[in-house]
């Protein structure tokens, strides 16, 4: 790993703090996701706050509680309380309560698919719900982790321990299980259908390629990957973890076996958040010390979007034309950047 | 100090089954201490707890392999931790109730060994509700029960009323056989002064003060037993009897070094360490202060099986007696093998 500290105040990098409007939310923040154009900071706790292009924020309550999960398609956000509730929130603020869990348990993982479809779990139990059918229930061996839907077809991947499992709801006797040693919790399928990943509660990644279940394991990090993000096309994926962003290639058929990860934009603090931009090949990172950069892929050039020195940075996002960017840290203090 | 005073503290209730650990905590939230509690159960829903904020735990364990150190982490907790951390500032300590046949190990490693789990949280003491009617028969057929006084920071010996005083110095002594280094109270339906079972900081290196076995007179709220021990002499090399009727159990002691000379640094960390790799299996917990050779500053450290941590803790005080003292509590202990290596490590 090369060693190289960027100095912030220096002219080696170029700044555009002063484009960034700042957004000053007044509340702990976990994700942010656009709707439309307005960015939708999820709170970790019962709201939701819009931020319009003026910087104005309209608050919207979603929980009765704690807001565990997310997932979003750019036209609603669908979340997991710790009421026992799966609710979603429209582009126009509209909040629709989706599910409720007969006990009351937490809704640990939400997965949202493009035609509309979405997952959520409790416990054990991963339940679907597509269009109008009925909601289809599979239990894992344990808790859930996480639930990601597949690019193509509906078929649902769930993580727990030791492995994951693919499921398609709409087929009796369908699950297939996919081991592998340890805590799963975040999981993945690369945009191509080709590969699937699983952030581990070990620092590490695990992959499975679909084609023949070979086992990919994406080692080395010294925090646990709580963030990852496909750049355009799929060709990698960026994950946070490490003092540097780290970008396993997935372009190949043989995704990252045998092949390093690119390391970009090192700091002396940890990547807490990635966000690939939708359409170029650059991505933004928020960092441990409060820092974000926008990153090109290629080079590794950096541009300086917000200086370091307050808490982590827990959000990032982009709107899908790529044309604002979107970031807060665990306070609650963000800001919006337009292109 | 301050940092870990910042940290949430979470205080492990365990028990077997139908000791009444659902009445110590009934007894924790209804007191009025004006504090908020999270309370994370196993039965979710299926036993009467009013608090607002309860979480149902599944006790899944896992293996983690974390380069050197191989444990079982609780992964519901490490879940659960991450969804209440969102939820800060909406209650003050947390308060993990297991099942009765719970090993409390891989919840204490919990906190040790997960990143954010540790950022945020503290665990501040190992409670275990004791049943004085049936832990005698429990610990001659139960490993679990023998586990959790093994492990007890504070030892609440429940339902006293219900035995003579014959079978409670008899239960008393085969407490103290297993651990005699837990705080010890008798009580009818739990009545325990909160003081005594939370906030205990049993963890905290910086709270270890001295390396004794508890005696009941120190309690000073029952004076009404057998006096018939005669404590002050020198305890013969155990340590672990003070006259009571004396058990040694057959195999879950407690083993405790002790030397008046200074340690080599260098001998006994590498020794320390290749100890719980190599028996940390055995080792339930240990804990030590240590006075090292040409160091002004006392030693401490206190382990979990294989995990160890350890710090500079203050500076010896003027007619402090510079003593190191050790203890390890486990099961079939090679206790020959670990005295003669703490005695290599005497300077000599």
């Amino acid at each position: 790993m090369k060693e190289f500290t960027p100095a912030p105040d220096s002219a080696s990098i170029v700044s555009v703090t002063d484009r960034v409007k700042p957004v000053a939310l007044g509340m702990a923040v976990t994700s942010v996701h656009f709707l439309g154009d307005r960015a939708a900071f999820v709170g970790g706790e019962e709201n939701v706050a819009f931020v319009d292009a003026k910087g104005e924020i309209t608050k919207v309550a979603v929980h009765s509680g704690g807001i565990l999960s997310t997932a979003s398609d750019g036209k609603r956000i669908v979340m997991g309380g710790d009421d026992g509730k799966v609710v979603s929130l429209d582009a126009k603020g509209e909040v629709t309560l989706l599910a409720t869990d007969p006990k009351r348990r937490w809704i640990d993982a939400v997965a949202l698919h493009t035609d509309g479809a979405f997952a959520w779990s409790a416990g054990k139990t991963a339940t679907v719900k597509s269009g109008k059918n009925e909601e289809k229930s599979l239990e894992v061996p344990s808790t859930v982790g996480g639930l990601a839907f597949a690019p193509k077809g509906l078929r649902l991947a769930i993580a727990h321990y030791n492995g994951a499992t693919l499921w398609f709801p709409n087929m009796e006797g369908s699950a297939e299980f996919l081991p592998w040693a340890g805590s799963h919790h975040a999981v993945t399928f690369s945009p191509d259908n080709k590969f699937l990943v699983t952030a581990m509660h070990e620092p590490a990644l695990h992959g499975w390629r679909l084609a023949d279940n070979r086992h990919m394991r994406m080692t080395g990090y010294p925090g646990r990957v709580r963030s990852m993000s496909w750049s355009p096309g799929g060709k990698g994926l960026a994950t946070s973890g490490a003092d540097t962003v780290i970008i396993w290639p997935f372009g190949s058929k043989d995704g990252p076996m045998g092949k390093e990860p690119a390391m970009l934009a090192p700091l002396q603090a940890r990547v807490s958040v990635v966000a690939c931009h939708p359409k170029n090949d650059i991505l933004a990172a928020g960092y441990s010390d409060g820092t974000v950069l926008m990153v090109r892929l290629e080079d590794g050039a950096e541009i300086l979007v917000r200086r370091n020195g307050t808490p982590p940075v827990a959000a990032i996002a982009w709107n899908a034309k790529g044309t604002l960017l979107a970031f807060a840290d665990e306070n609650g203090d963000g800001g919006l950047l337009e292109l | 100090m301050s940092e870990a005073s910042q940290k949430i503290p979470v205080t492990v209730l365990t028990g077997y089954l139908g000791a009444g650990k659902t009445t110590l905590l009934n007894r924790i939230l209804s007191e009025n201490h004006g504090k908020k509690y999270a309370v994370i159960v196993n039965e979710f829903g299926e036993i009467g707890i009013d608090n607002d904020l309860i979480i149902g735990a599944d006790e899944e364990v896992f293996e983690m392999n974390n380069g050197c150190i191989c444990c079982t982490v609780r992964g519901d907790l490490v879940r659960i931790m991450d969804g209440l951390m969102k939820r800060k500032g909406k209650f003050d300590a947390i308060i993990v109730e297991t099942t009765g046949l719970a090993d409390p190990a891989p919840v204490a490693q919990t906190f040790f060994v997960d990143e954010d789990v540790q950022k945020n949280a503290r665990l501040d003491a190992v409670v275990t509700v004791a049943d004085a009617k049936w832990l005698s028969d429990r610990l001659k057929d139960a490993p679990e029960a023998k586990n959790q006084i093994a492990f007890a920071d504070v030892i609440v010996l429940n339902k006293t009323d219900l035995v003579s005083k014959g079978e409670l110095a008899e239960v008393e002594a085969r407490i103290r056989g297993i651990n005699p280094y837990a705080k010890l109270h008798r009580t009818e339906r739990c009545s325990v002064a909160l003081a005594d079972v939370l906030d205990r900081g049993a963890f905290d290196l910086d709270r270890i003060l001295d390396i004794e076995p508890d005696f009941l007179e120190a309690d000073d709220h029952d004076h009404d037993h057998d006096h018939h021990h005669h404590h002050g002499h020198d305890h013969h090399h155990h340590d672990h009897g003070h006259g009571l009727k004396h058990y040694h159990d057959e195999d879950m002691q407690s083993l405790s070094l002790k030397t008046d000379k200074p340690l080599d640094p260098n001998v006994f960390m590498p020794w320390l360490q290749n100890l719980v790799q190599v028996e940390g299996g055995k080792i339930l917990r240990s804990k030590g202060i240590l006075a090292f050779h040409d160091d002004e500053d006392r030693y401490v450290f206190q382990g979990v099986h294989m995990m160890l941590e350890g710090n500079h803790q203050r500076k010896w005080k003027e007619g402090e007696p510079r003593e190191s003292r050790l203890v390890f509590i486990g099961r079939e202990l090679p206790e020959e093998a670990i005295r003669e290596g703490f005695e290599s490590c005497i300077v000599s």
